[in-house]
């Protein structure tokens, strides 16, 4: 416990401790809000729409949070040092290495998947679903104004994706990862000579799959499977869901994909603590 | 006591020095709310009013505020940390270590560069999070939504260049983990699939041109040094000037109207 507590302390571990108490802070601002609106009916702002001159009244405000926030970040810098260990040797490889805490959540996944997905494609698809959100959310409502249900589906994914995938998986990869990446309780020491037998087998080799060739049409036809229950669920509802209609079919494709493969990490870790499972669909040149 | 006060400020404000500067009077009205704002170059970026629940902390967090100071300590710390640093393998610690044992507050310059920097990573999550929940990237906000996600992508990256920079074990072994993602890119990665053989090697892949170098060496200090003070920083000030300005076009902060 007492190694946890230096870990947690650390100088640049600082800002990963601030989010985990800021975040439910601004959860319960935002949701105190949004269940105020959803209540009354109408969102509290829109008895706020007469104007203000924005000298001084938004400077002011402005300017107050700027204060606020120097005083903050001055008491920070002068109770705080930046941490500096030796100097750099490529021959001394630390164990754990760690990436700066932000991409935390990158290394992390390396656990679930190949660095090809975790490190490339999948940041790269995050970057891309986050660009795309505005044009495949087609609900009008719920703009400029905290609310819970007027959004839901836009709301928990968003907030999943946060919360468990970005922030969490963060939080375990700075404080609950230790030597050769294994996964230290707080209160366990950090024993580099920890062995974890690996016994992780491949999905066809659970089926009984012992050949490569069909091993790998077994895996491919999960995966593409998979992301095929997006256009199935379509094209079985479109006729009788209007809000389907309204989205099209190109939209609702992007949507399913950046879903279903959002939720693909999730499945990929339960698989693996649960099955032990290596990778879903083995091939010559890339494993998933 | 008033009367003297009103001849102290008729003295400094009625001359031609100060009338040069500032064109506006000073009594309460409208007008000269707006002409404060309208004339002035660092406020004019503000419109001269907006709508009452915009000036609301509850409802904006101002975290998009605060990732801007954030960048202005860190433009201004670093500016004065780069009289002290050369981006050489032989002098990078020595100079980190020189700043926070001999040079005048250089601990507390380090400090603050550190944090805000840090600091600035948690406003603009906290701000996109603001963002997402209170719908505001709808449309027509959809592009600046988007130029605000690459802003997210902009400050990491400033942030992880400027990680390796004081050249110790903690910054070499994370830009070494960090940057080793880059082997198994897809077809550009010399251990990504799809790479041609032979071809695509690591000595000329995309983790080659990142790094200048097949490990983290003397080139990729250069190399991080350039892009984090002068390449991301040059990137991240249109953009933001981009996102400002769209604010503003798209009607000023969101709100249910």
């Amino acid at each position: 416990m007492e190694h946890f507590l230096l870990l947690v302390t650390k100088p640049d571990n600082v800002p990963i401790v601030a989010i985990v108490l800021l975040l439910p802070f601004f959860t319960w601002l935002a949701f105190s809000q949004g269940r105020r609106n959803d209540l009354a009916g109408t969102p509290a702002e829109a008895a706020l729409n007469d104007k203000v001159y924005c000298w001084p009244y938004l400077c002011r405000n402005e300017f107050l949070c700027a204060i606020i926030t120097m005083l903050v970040l001055g008491i920070w810098s002068i109770t705080i040092d930046a941490p500096l260990e030796e100097p750099s040797d490529p021959t001394i490889t630390p164990n754990p290495s760690k990436a700066p805490w932000y991409f935390l959540a990158l290394q992390e996944m390396l656990v679930y998947f190949d660095p090809w997905i975790a490190g490339v494609v999948l940041p790269g698809l995050i970057i891309a679903g986050l660009i795309a959100i505005p044009y495949i959310d087609i609900n009008p409502k719920g703009k400029g104004y905290y609310t819970l249900k007027e959004r839901p589906f836009a709301l928990i994914t968003f907030c999943f994706g946060f919360f468990v995938l970005w922030i969490v998986l963060m939080v375990v990869g700075t404080f609950l990862r230790g030597p050769g990446w294994n996964f230290f309780a707080p209160w366990k020491e950090w024993d580099p000579h920890k062995i974890v037998p690996l016994t992780n087998v491949n999905l066809s080799y659970l089926f009984g799959i012992r050949n490569e060739q069909p091993a790998g049409i077994f895996g491919m036809c999960i995966v593409v499977g998979y992301f095929a229950l997006g256009p199935i669920y379509y094209f079985l509802k479109r006729g009788t869901s209007k809000f389907l209609q309204e989205l099209g079919l190109v939209r609702y494709i992007v949507v399913s994909f950046l879903f279903l493969t959002m939720m693909s990490l999730p499945i990929k870790m339960i698989l693996r603590w649960t099955l032990n499972i290596k990778y879903i669909w083995v091939s010559p040149w890339f494993n998933i | 006591m008033n009367e003297r006060r009103n001849g102290l400020k008729e003295k400094i404000t009625n001359n031609q020095i100060w009338q040069s500067m500032f064109r506006h009077g000073y009594e309460k009205t409208g007008r000269r709310y707006t002409l404060q704002v309208l004339q002035n170059v660092w406020l004019h970026l503000h419109p001269p009013r907006v709508t009452r629940h915009a000036i609301n902390f509850r409802f904006t967090w101002c975290m998009g505020g605060i990732t801007f100071l954030m960048f202005l300590v860190t433009a201004v710390t670093g500016v004065l940390l780069m009289f002290y640093y050369r981006p050489t393998a032989e002098y990078a610690f020595r100079d980190i270590q020189y700043l926070e044992f001999d040079i005048p507050f250089g601990m507390l310059l380090r400090n603050m560069h550190r944090w805000a920097a840090h600091g600035m990573v948690i406003a603009v999550m906290l701000h996109m999070f603001r963002v997402f929940l209170t719908g505001s990237y709808k449309k027509p906000r959809e592009f600046n939504w988007g130029v605000g996600v690459i802003l997210l992508l902009v400050t990491f990256f400033l942030s992880f260049t400027g990680y390796l920079l004081p050249w110790d074990q903690l910054a070499f072994w994370a830009v070494t983990v960090g940057t080793n993602m880059a082997r198994a890119t897809p077809v550009l990665g010399h251990e990504g699939p799809f790479a041609p053989q032979d071809i695509v090697t690591q000595a000329n892949d995309v983790r080659f041109a990142l790094l200048g170098g097949t490990i983290v060496g003397p080139s990729t200090l250069l190399r991080f040094y350039i892009l984090h003070c002068v390449a991301v920083p040059l990137l991240a000030s249109v953009l933001m000037a981009l996102h400002f300005w769209r604010v503003r076009k798209d009607g000023g902060i969101s709100g249910p109207l």
